[in-house]
């Protein structure tokens, strides 16, 4: 056959664009107060429900750090006559995908099955998240196990990093621990506390439930409906304490800590600080900023650190988003001989993003093509609809977020880059967190423009 | 409401191969304006030989540095079309996605191609060296930094003789990946990446005969290449095999190795739903002897680990603080002949064979990366020479039965044919399972 040599002078123009319509969300409230959001989504005949529930790990007390955790761990051990176990192989028998993300400021429960089984599912569903046992002989286990994950995490240098360094930027806010906690606050939670903490916390009224899937509307709402339509509030459970978004959390000022961990073949880094909040009028410029200085492969964080200095196999930047204050950080993990120079590398590129090297214009083309044109694959899956819908529900963001998306983030200029940018980043803050061995990366440590490091135990 | 019948779960496609050589796949989804491409390269670790570990990977890592007419990173056009790429070696095959927007499909497929027929111009020295040196922090990464990450390492070269290419792991050894030799990256190239040892699959908003069209025209051109001869090797193991592997580990953890059937043969699949019901969810024996009941045990898994030449299967188990690895060992023990004895229940056989179900209509969800539609028919064009084998794996796993879940259990998982490696904390060889013998990994 003919044919005409390809053009290899320069990559092919692309095509126009492709029109893509995004899934449409209908809301409802059942007359419990629960509101239930419906997408249909009809390419595969599965089903997925995503319950949102206020509270999450910023609700623990805070000398139960990890109840929170615990509370979405135990609601499966059990619902009705069902044990752990009888769960477990009912969830098997309709093929379901069961997880639980028990995030800062809500839990959210997922559950993924075929269509056919859309009923069973949703049914067992309500009844883990609303009917629990919350037996006393799982609850032993379950909290035992808690602790000797803990335990197992001392091996592990990003586990370790992301504990010490939520404790250095938010002290004693409820933010400030990861969602399995401590020690000491897991051994200072009793049954009842569980018991207690799932009647405030597990009420129809602060719950969204997502339903997306292969059925009509209609279809998705009765389901709902039928399966979490009883859902009361408990009597006489006492009031919600005040969400963590709502509590103020201290700013820090410049330092470096390290966390010593002998004979470690790579230094773990994590580098920033307090930022501003998810609903931030920025948040399309923050967005467009990151992906210039860390968000992906190709920003120049991982440019400099992994392709120009090979310090490491990847890093990257990014906004920990939340109800409240959110951080700004850089992660990354380098090899130990390289660890002074990768620190002082990507302060540097925080700070030159600021205004000494502006994002060029080619750069904002870049990242602002990088977010826009790839949207619509974030909607493949009824879970993918399921968890954009579900973010819409924690952020209180209007359901036509997803089409204005695209014209937002396009809309951002090189100007907003750098203001976001100097108004958001501060160098004057920046926490450095080194997991590494102390006895090979201290003295380096003590050159940078970060003060005397300052040494942390290994705290669980 | 509608009722629904059990779903026809099928993955259509129509395949093509061009006169170089080069088995063209697509398949239509037209869903979402995405489209996936997916490029395997059918050479992988194994193709290696001792003392060059590591190459096939680090290979993958240079094809994203540029080629003869892009000569600079991969990665900045194809984000800036809105795309996603990456890429991954095992033992068995090397493979490339891209899944961009309908109208970048042109952009993907220019560069796939370029870079299968005019890498080695724009291949540098300095390029070769950093992307060494990524490895070598890839490997301290995901291996040496990480708990219980060399434990692999050692069963896999317990399990396979030193000459057998499954016997070290992709990643390869860190003496041989600083020791390699630019120079001998030309040859690789020359020898695997080309049109006859690759399959290409198109998958999403795409009609076939454009598919057809697009990959003559990126691809036609490109010289064929010699087919390498398969890679052939055996191994056997004659008795069990006790090791012990120090590491920078809290709690004591037991792997138990077993050489079993290649995959897609008789007793794969099945070997796949023993792993589950022993020792993977709340539901398995393991779990529930051992972490539920007993509470001996932090947490249990098992996988059939399926390649072209020879699998092998593992299970580990965590020991609870204060336990012993000698009464896990036993339980575990207790739990294979148990299987071997009266293989699964019926109830069990029910709930895997809805699960496996579930999977592979879960499998349909996406177009493109790794797992997706795409991958999975270069998987079974690459490794069975049929993109149609999705609905006969299905019947692999609908068809099994509780007699021969327990022959493949009796078959492969023996007492006495075995790799048994005790990973314990420093300094403490001596909550290793009697007579183990110490190994170094590094």
């Amino acid at each position: 056959m003919a044919r005409e040599p390809v053009d290899r002078s320069g990559l092919p123009a692309l095509g126009p664009p492709p029109a893509f319509t995004f899934p449409g969300i209908q809301r409802h409230v059942l007359p419990n107060g629960l509101q239930v959001r419906t997408v249909e989504h009809t390419s595969v005949p599965v089903v997925t429900f995503v319950l949102l529930v206020e509270g999450g790990s910023g609700a623990d007390p805070a000398t139960q750090e990890g109840l929170a955790s615990l509370v979405a761990d135990m609601v499966d051990e059990g619902t009705g006559n069902l044990t752990a176990i009888e769960v477990s192989d009912a969830l098997a028998r309709i093929g379901g995908d069961y997880d639980v993300d028990t995030g800062s400021d809500a839990f959210s429960f997922a559950l993924t099955t075929l269509v056919r089984f859309a009923d069973r599912g949703a049914g067992l569903l309500a009844g883990l998240l609303t009917r629990p046992s919350l037996r006393e002989s799982d609850f032993t286990r379950v909290r035992q196990l808690r602790l000797d994950r803990l335990r197992q995490m001392k091996d592990v240098a990003p586990a370790l990093a992301e504990r010490a360094f939520l404790r250095l930027l938010y002290g004693r806010h409820p933010y400030g621990h990861t969602a399995l906690g401590s020690e000491e606050g897991l051994r200072a939670i009793s049954l009842d506390d569980v018991a207690a903490f799932h009647a405030v916390l597990f009420r129809p009224a602060r719950s969204v439930l997502m339903a997306v899937g292969g059925l009509r509307h209609e279809e998705l709402l009765e389901v709902a409906s039928r399966a979490f339509g009883g859902w009361t509030e408990a009597a006489g459970a006492a009031a919600p304490p005040e969400p963590a978004s709502a509590l103020k959390a201290e700013l820090t000022e410049r330092r470096i800590a390290l966390v010593h961990r002998e004979a470690a073949a790579q230094s773990e880094l994590r580098i920033g600080h307090l930022a501003t909040w998810r609903r931030t009028p920025d948040y399309p410029s923050l967005l467009v900023m990151n992906a210039v200085l860390g968000g992906q492969f190709t920003s120049r964080l991982n440019l400099k650190l992994r392709e120009e200095k090979a310090y490491t196999y990847g890093a990257r930047s990014g906004f920990d988003w939340k109800r409240g204050l959110s951080p700004f950080a850089l992660a990354t993990s380098v090899h130990t001989a390289s660890t002074a120079a990768a620190v002082a590398d990507a302060a540097a590129e925080i700070e030159a993003i600021r205004g000494s090297r502006p994002v060029t214009g080619s750069e904002l083309a870049h990242a602002k093509a990088a977010l826009t044109r790839g949207y619509p694959s974030g909607f493949e899956t009824a879970a993918h609809v399921a968890r954009a819908v579900s973010q819409l529900a924690l952020y209180d963001l209007p359901d036509t977020y997803f089409s204005n998306f695209v014209p937002t983030v396009n809309g951002v200029t090189s100007e907003d880059v750098t203001r976001v940018a100097a108004q958001y980043l501060d160098p004057g803050r920046l926490t450095a967190l080194v997991v590494g061995d102390a006895s090979v990366v201290a003295e380096s440590l003590h050159a940078l423009s970060f003060g005397e490091p300052l040494q942390l135990p290994v705290q669980m | 409401m509608t009722r629904h019948a059990a779903p026809v779960i099928d993955l259509p496609y129509t395949k093509r191969t061009l006169a170089n050589g080069l088995d063209v796949v697509v398949h239509e989804d037209h869903h979402v304006p995405i489209v996936a491409v997916n490029l395997w390269y059918h050479v992988g670790s194994k193709n290696e030989r001792p003392g060059r570990t590591g190459f096939a990977h680090l290979f993958e890592h240079l094809m994203f540095e540029g080629s003869a007419h892009h000569d600079s990173g991969y990665f900045a056009p194809l984000q800036a079309a809105g795309g996603q790429l990456n890429g991954s070696t095992n033992a068995d095959r090397t493979n490339y996605w891209e899944v961009v927007p309908t109208n970048a499909v042109d952009l993907a497929l220019w560069m796939e191609s370029d870079r299968m027929a005019y890498l080695l111009p724009a291949l540098t020295r300095e390029r070769f060296e950093t992307q060494r040196d990524v490895v070598l922090n890839e490997r301290r990464q995901n291996y040496e930094n990480r708990p219980y990450g060399l434990a692999m390492m050692a069963v896999v070269a317990a399990l396979f003789p030193p000459d057998h290419p499954y016997h070290w792991m992709t990643i390869g050894s860190a003496d041989d990946i600083r020791a390699m030799e630019f120079e001998d990256v030309r040859e690789f190239f020359r020898t695997y990446y080309h049109p006859a040892n690759a399959s290409l699959v198109l998958a999403g908003d795409i009609a076939t005969g454009l598919g057809f069209e697009l990959a003559e025209r990126y691809f036609g051109d490109i010289p064929a290449g010699v087919r390498p001869a398969p890679v052939r090797a055996a191994a056997a193991l004659a008795e069990e095999r006790r090791l012990v592997l120090e590491d920078r580990v809290e709690l004591p953890r037991l792997y138990f190795g077993w050489l079993t059937a290649a995959m897609f043969e008789p007793g794969d699949a099945e070997l796949d739903l023993a792993a589950d019901l022993l020792a993977n969810g709340k539901t398995a024996r393991l779990y529930q002897t051992l972490v539920y009941e007993r509470r001996v045990a932090l947490d249990v898994s098992a996988a059939q680990q399926s390649r072209e030449m020879a699998g092998f299967f593992v299970l580990a188990v965590t020991a609870a603080p204060g336990a012993s690895l000698t009464e896990l060992a036993a339980a575990v023990d207790e739990e294979i002949r148990r299987l071997e004895a009266d293989g699964p229940t019926t109830a069990e056989m029910e709930r895997a064979e809805a699960q496996a179900e579930a999977q592979f209509v879960y499998h349909l969800q996406t177009v493109g990366g790794f797992g997706g539609k795409s991958d999975q028919l270069n998987a079974y064009n690459v490794l069975r020479g049929d993109p149609g084998y999705f609905s006969r794996d299905l019947d692999r796993y609908r068809l099994a039965t509780r007699e021969s879940v327990r022959d493949a259990a009796r078959r492969y998982l023996s007492l006495d044919r075995r790799v048994v490696l005790s990973a314990v904390p420093r300094g403490r060889a001596s909550d290793a399972l009697p007579g183990s013998v110490p190994v170094a990994v590094s």
